[in-house]
């Protein structure tokens, strides 16, 4: 598996370390109340196919990275820098 | 027909002519009392259990492919109950006495062989964490020793014990944990449920539930619509799929475990032994093949298939423990889908939909779970109440606090 890190280009796998879902930067305001923080920390969607996550190209240019990647196949369909996305 | 010793004689004299198919294959019925989603090792054991201890036999195991061809199929066999913390001590208990009992139970051969599980510690804070550890499964009343150096060196003259960096300063036995054929186990528990009188049936992927006013009714099938006022789930791996199709939010993603064998080897393990310092496990089956798993592949996978630099780590914790084994060659590897839960640990309980309960949530622990997993699933469908050796695997325990994280890594599924 390879992704394409937007400053350093395709790189291996094993230069990235994997975060989880990307509803993690979603994070709800301190007084949303302990319902919405379950599900922000608890609860996930676990698509089978497209699945929107967070990776780190930790032994790159230690960016946080926003990576759309099929969990059928390990196809990765994008990958953009997470401080551009859209919340 | 029951297996015995006769019964092998007699066919031996006959030409084998004198076995029959070990379950019958019959088609849906409109309604049943209640519905098994799953038919791997928890389902068909869910099906057992309420046959046999609770007299509901009514019942239909769904099951989309064949019998035991999902992750009852896909790891690496190995039985214990070597846990720490309430909730899961006691769960784990019960289900290593079931596995000492399971064959004359079911009066089926599933291997299970009682080699020993051995832990190993690579330096002083370990060593007094597995006194702790071990203190705690005591406490529980299973058995766990403390082995020293030289008692490790005698029993594993195989091991690097001298390693620069990993010396073993010694390890946590269990001599009750071991390995189970694990087809033979789904195998016993789906002829026991069988000759109890409940309907396996295979080739039959759920499409959907019927809910109404917040009850479950029954569900679709490719094979027609199956009427039931209880359902169960067991399809861990898949839970966050067949979930949602009757709207469960739950606290799991999937992930690939793989595992790897090795070509037949002579005797050279006598029971299974874990790296203490990367993770890495490996144990001999009875064909010589030496069997062996580490991490997860740590990205969310429906893939059933992982990637080469998890082999790769894997493989150089097992030189690091295991130095020979680099002349042995890799025969096979497989992946199974995990659900791993946000603790670590499973979950059996009711769901928000009346009568419809839930069991999943397994992580790497789904194989030596099989017998309890389906003892107490059978007694939450069965009576509406948690049995009382899973009174803490709770559906809401990420929202009131109570989490069992064995591992203390919080809510994140990949380091569990």
């Amino acid at each position: 598996m390879r992704l394409t890190c937007p400053h350093c280009g395709e790189r291996d796998a094993r230069e990235f370390t994997y975060l989880g879902s990307a509803k993690l930067l979603d994070r709800p305001a301190g007084d949303t109340g302990a319902e919405a923080f379950h599900e922000y920390l608890h609860i996930r969607e676990n698509p089978a196919g497209p699945n929107a996550e967070l990776w780190q190209h930790v032994m790159g240019c230690s960016a946080w990275l926003h990576v759309v990647r099929d969990t059928r196949t390990h196809v990765v369909e994008s990958v953009s820098l997470a401080s551009g996305v859209a919340r | 027909m029951r297996y015995s010793a006769w019964q092998i004689l007699k066919n031996g004299l006959t030409g084998q002519k004198g076995w029959k198919p070990v379950w019958r294959s019959p088609a849906p019925r409109p309604e049943y009392d209640v519905i098994i989603i799953g038919g791997g090792g928890h389902g068909l054991a869910t099906a057992y259990y309420l046959a046999k201890n609770h007299g509901i036999t009514n019942v239909a195991v769904l099951e989309k492919g064949y019998l035991g061809g999902g992750n009852v199929g896909r790891n690496t066999t190995i039985v214990r109950a070597n846990y720490h913390i309430d909730g899961n001590t006691e769960f784990y208990s019960h289900a290593l006495k079931l596995w000492e009992g399971m064959e004359q139970d079911f009066n089926y051969n599933a291997m299970m062989s009682q080699r020993g599980v051995i832990n190993l510690a690579h330096s002083d804070g370990q060593m007094d964490f597995y006194a702790r550890r071990g203190n705690a499964i005591r406490m529980q009343g299973d058995d766990a020793e403390l082995l020293g150096r030289e008692e490790v060196r005698a029993a594993y003259p195989y091991l690097d014990h001298d390693n620069a960096r990993f010396p073993i300063y010694g390890g946590l036995l269990q001599r009750r944990g071991g390995t189970a054929r694990h087809d033979a186990v789904a195998w016993g528990y789906a002829r026991g449920a069988d000759l109890r009188g409940v309907d396996l049936i295979q080739n039959c992927e759920v499409t959907g539930f019927q809910i109404d006013n917040g009850r479950v009714k029954g569900v679709e099938t490719t094979r027609g619509t199956i009427r039931a006022g209880k359902i169960g789930m067991a399809v861990a791996g898949r839970s966050s799929q067949v979930g949602q199709m009757a709207g469960l939010r739950l606290p799991i993603e999937s992930h690939v475990l793989q595992a790897f064998v090795t070509e037949g080897l002579k005797p050279i393990l006598p029971g299974v032994v874990t790296f203490g310092m990367g993770h890495f496990y490996i144990s001999q089956s009875d064909k010589g093949g030496l069997v062996f798993g580490g991490d997860l592949d740590f990205y969310n996978s429906y893939a059933a298939r992982g990637n080469l630099p998890m082999l790769e780590h894997v493989c150089e914790a097992g030189m690091a423990l295991m130095p020979m084994i680099g002349k042995a060659r890799m025969l096979r590897s497989w992946g199974g889908i995990m659900d791993m839960s946000m603790d670590g640990s499973p979950i059996i309980d009711k769901t928000p939909v009346d009568g419809l309960f839930f069991n999943g949530g397994w992580c790497y622990g789904g194989f030596k779970a099989t017998p309890a997993s389906g003892w107490c699933f059978a007694h939450l469908i069965a009576t509406g109440t948690p049995s009382p050796h899973a009174t803490k695997l709770l559906m809401n325990r990420f929202e009131t606090g109570h989490v069992l994280d064995e591992e203390g890594t919080g809510a994140q599924p990949n380091r569990h």
